[in-house]
């Protein structure tokens, strides 16, 4: 049951508890012990909600940085890794094979603020040897979800 | 002009679904539950592959028979699912759709007179097509107490000197019912002792909720005489590439082959080649809506016995099949009026054979919300009846 669940709430983390074990097939006492040790065990880390701020009148602006960094003796990319994600706009950091080293997701509410962050902060870091930032101007599907177009059902209404 | 017209093709009754078809898509802001086929779109690598053969410009006929790759994917396919093997060169033959592959296997080995065994409830083109092939159809009706399994006493009491050929449609649409190996066993032995012929659609073999799909060419001298018949729309969500196939014995794919070559060619190549596609890997694609339709199922079964709406657990296709008798009306009635007062198309179970009457089919090929939408608005509606008639 577990895979199943979590790809379900992977997708929904407001499904009824009733709902859930109705279409797992089994009880909702044994759903709620599942998704306690789910959380215990560290495997959910959070419920969170997808909004597209697009259609909202709150301005924000997002980008991806790609960082080149210097790795430490003894601890490689993790304490540079932790000096970036301890800034509260940064909103994701990846440890990346290929030409750079970190992709770190930035949350800003404008340009400048962004750009701010990444001359003053980021670049000045030690062991940062170089940056490139690339600003998200659209977004057509996140976290699975299209963004752009809404599900249309244009099957004919009855077949056989 | 006089006489202008087949009577054999003038005497086939109208399918009963077109006829609830025509007065829904009347209505604008009708929510339906009528509908036949996947609410999934195909997998996008399946997609990409058939655009993909249209850039290479492979537009042209494939062999009769239809792409030797293909052919191969599906023996390749047979094989790990029944393990049983078929010759890609004589075997097997690529159809428009599981529905072509039933009719030129009809008029492949019927004879004026033959009797055609059909169990109903069941898909609306057995009965035509066994007829326009010269045969005489015989009707078993299926029965709710045994879930719309066919016994082999039920088979044995309906087969007489002219009978040529079963059809045998599990999983099954419109009610969902399986067939699982004892079933298939009992029936068998019931086919060898009579020598007859069996078609086996098997074209939701892929949507089972229980185990794993059993077919009847699994049982001991079934291969030759069967033939089996699947394609890709259900499995796949692939029902507008209109590609199925029939596997069989040599003889009766040589004739079937002939049929197909005169009427149709062969079966469109893009989506022949979306089809190897799909073979090679799709196996994920078909695991995954086979979960989110099994989670339908659960949610559909759930809320009958929530408002004590009798109805047998079926755990084959993607469709439920709820009884209505207790509220004194036609499937027909029932349907009309859900969709005149809810705005709710359902379908009867008349449509699919005389003995669906009191039953209506309730497809789940749609999402989650839309299922809650409908059910609730059924819930509603029979909370009425039963007021009307208390």
């Amino acid at each position: 049951m577990r895979e199943e669940l979590l790809k379900i709430i992977e997708r929904n983390s407001r499904i009824d508890l009733k709902e859930l074990a109705v279409i797992l097939g089994t009880q909702e006492i044994d759903v709620v012990n599942e998704l306690q040790a789910l959380e215990d065990e560290g495997i959910i880390c959070g419920y969170h909600t997808m909004i597209d701020w697009e259609k909202t009148s709150i301005e924000k602006v997002s980008a991806l940085i790609e960082v080149r960094v210097t790795p430490q003796r003894g601890q490689g990319f993790d304490n540079i890794a932790e000096r970036i994600y301890k800034y509260p706009e940064v909103t994701s950091v990846y440890l990346i094979s290929g030409g750079y080293d970190l992709l770190v997701t930035l949350e800003g509410k404008s340009l400048k603020e962004i750009s701010g962050f990444v001359s003053d902060k980021l670049s000045t870091l030690d062991s940062v040897l170089s940056t490139a930032t690339h600003f998200i101007l659209k977004k057509y599907k996140d976290h699975g979800t299209i963004l752009t177009k809404k599900y249309e059902d244009t099957r004919e209404k009855v077949s056989p | 002009m006089r006489d202008m017209l087949s009577k054999q093709a003038v005497g086939l009754k109208p399918s009963g679904i077109r006829k609830f078809f025509d007065i829904v898509s009347e209505m604008e802001d009708a929510i339906s539950l009528g509908v036949g086929e996947p609410d999934f779109d195909t997998p996008w690598h399946i997609r990409d592959e058939g655009i993909y053969s249209l850039e290479k410009g492979r537009t042209f006929y494939t062999s009769n028979s239809g792409l030797m790759e293909l052919r191969q994917e599906i023996c390749n396919y047979i094989k790990r699912k029944q393990g049983v093997d078929y010759d890609p060169k004589h075997e097997v033959l690529i159809t428009v759709g599981g529905s072509e592959a039933i009719d030129i296997g009809l008029r492949a080995v019927i004879n004026p007179g033959d009797e055609v065994l059909i169990p109903q409830p069941s898909f609306v083109s057995y009965e035509p097509c066994a007829i326009m092939a010269g045969g005489v159809p015989v009707i078993i009706e299926l029965k709710a107490e045994n879930e719309f399994r066919l016994t082999a006493k039920e088979l044995e009491e309906a087969i007489t000197e002219k009978t040529k050929i079963l059809i045998l449609p599990f999983p099954n649409n419109p009610t969902g019912a399986i067939m699982e190996r004892k079933d298939l066993e009992e029936i068998a032995e019931v086919i060898r002792k009579h020598d007859i012929l069996v078609m086996s659609d098997e074209i939701y073999a892929e949507l089972t909720y229980k185990e794993k799909h059993v077919s009847i060419i699994e049982m001991e001298g079934m291969r030759e005489r069967t033939i089996l018949i699947n394609g890709f729309s259900k499995a796949y969500a692939m029902t507008g590439w209109r590609l199925g196939y029939a596997c069989g014995p040599r003889e009766i794919l040589e004739q079937m082959t002939k049929l197909h070559q005169f009427a149709i060619m062969c079966a469109p190549t893009t989506s022949q080649y979306a089809a190897v596609e799909a073979l090679r890997n799709g196996d994920d694609d078909v695991r995954e809506m086979c979960i989110a339709y099994n989670q339908r199922r659960r949610y559909l079964m759930n809320a009958f016995r929530e408002m004590k709406l009798s109805c047998f657990e079926p755990f084959g296709a993607f469709y439920v099949f709820p009884c209505i008798k207790e509220f004194g009306m036609t499937s027909e009635e029932f349907a009309e009026r859900f969709l005149a007062e809810e705005k709710v198309a359902v379908v009867p179970g008349t449509a699919f054979g005389d003995c669906g009457e009191g039953y209506l089919r309730i497809s789940y090929a749609y999402s989650m919300d839309n299922l809650k939408l409908a059910i609730g608005k059924l819930a509603d509606f029979v909370e009425k009846l039963r007021r009307e008639k208390a």
